[in-house]
């Protein structure tokens, strides 16, 4: 690597923060669209029934339908805890 | 049968009607009937970025409600043949237009017309869902910027649910992806999305990638479209565009950075 290239790299490259940032959110977005009207307000109640006992933040739970197959779709659930909340 | 061009983004002020006045024209010179359809009521511009605005007699409302037919209604442009505009009213009315009168004026146009180009205003409420609802194809037209690849993708999913042929269960609205106000420079310091960053975000076929260029507000002021200006950076990727959209392959140009030769460098230019 050259002493330039050093320099150039060094400075933040914010056209790449922003492409990951898109990733995460373009692909919540579609998931919540191909997925029931619902949907936001179950994982909002599944939200407040955790925070009785946890206090987690928001960002932190991710409800999404997914289809298996003809016959079945699968409820999945994600949330994680903060390290100190365990 | 006429095939119908939605000039869509959800975000506003991303070039939908410089790309909408370029497209048509582009499509006129090419030797296929065109008409351009304002759909942004209320605020009328394409007659201005087509240099027709003193022409303007009847609009889009007029001809829905039955106030003016089609024939006293369209411009024909001056400068290229085969090419009519069609003004959007300056209705403070939201709900001027409506589906069937929409549906009824696009039927009539469709008998005479190859292309019909509607240019979309900005947003996701109800003018911009009746420009998009009968499109056969859509230009998405997206700035390498996180909220307009974030509108644009929300477009997409009311292009594949909202639109006639996604409620008639037909084959999908055919969507290209326009990329425009690119500036080489700042992707390769780092600074904006590239072409690639966006067509992985967004994952659709790109149809052309429009440079940041001085020749679009030239364009605009003088009222020409800047497909006309064929000297132009941005006029020439416009005429790429228009040779994809009816399916040539063409190279993409204008991505990199322009090495400027020692004249250049000196002497300006
Ligand atoms: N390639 C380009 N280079 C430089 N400026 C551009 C380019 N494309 C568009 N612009 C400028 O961006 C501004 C917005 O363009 P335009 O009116 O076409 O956007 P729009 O999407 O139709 O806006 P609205 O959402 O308000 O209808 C104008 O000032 C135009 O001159
Ligand atoms: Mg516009």
């Amino acid at each position: 690597m050259s002493l330039l290239d050093y320099f150039r790299s060094s400075k933040k490259n914010t056209a790449s923060t922003a492409k990951e940032r898109l990733q995460i959110i373009v692909a919540h977005e579609r998931k919540r669209r191909n997925g029931p009207d619902y949907l936001p307000q179950l994982e909002r109640d599944i939200l407040e029934v955790i925070r009785k006992y946890v206090d987690i933040p928001a960002d932190q739970i991710a409800v999404s339908l997914e289809q298996r197959g003809d016959q079945i779709s699968v409820l999945e659930l994600n949330v994680t805890f903060p390290d100190d909340k365990r | 049968m006429a095939k119908i061009i939605v000039v869509t983004s959800g975000k506003g002020g991303v070039g939908k009607t410089t790309s909408s006045a370029a497209i048509g024209t582009g499509l006129a010179l090419a030797g296929h009937k065109t008409v351009i359809v304002d759909f942004d009521i209320g605020l009328r511009n394409l007659d201005l970025i087509m240099g027709c605005e003193r022409r303007v007699v009847y609009d889009f409302v007029n001809v829905i409600n039955g106030e003016a037919n089609l024939k006293q209604t369209l411009i024909k442009d001056k400068r290229t043949d085969n090419l009519f505009i069609l003004p959007a009213s300056q209705t403070r009315d939201k709900d001027a237009l409506t589906r069937e009168g929409v549906e009824k004026v696009l039927n009539e146009l469709a008998k005479d017309f190859d292309f019909i180009i509607c240019d979309s205003p900005a947003g996701i409420e109800s003018g911009a869902m009746m420009a998009l609802y009968f499109a056969d194809e859509a230009v998405v037209v997206t700035n390498p910027e996180v909220s307009s690849v974030r509108d644009s993708d929300r477009i997409l999913g009311m292009l594949s649910s909202k639109s006639r042929r996604a409620e008639q269960g037909l084959e999908g609205i055919k969507e290209h992806l326009l990329l425009t106000r690119y500036n080489p420079e700042r992707v390769e310091k780092g600074e904006m999305l590239s072409v690639e960053d966006v067509k992985e975000i967004l994952a659709i076929e790109l149809v052309g990638v429009i440079p940041e260029s001085q020749a679009v507000l030239n364009a605009s002021n003088s009222g020409q479209p800047v497909i006309l200006d064929k000297d132009s950076d941005a006029g020439q990727a416009y005429l790429d565009t228009i040779k994809r959209l009816l399916g040539e392959q063409v190279p993409f140009r204008f991505l990199n950075v322009e090495k400027k030769g020692f004249i250049k460098r000196i002497f300006g230019g």
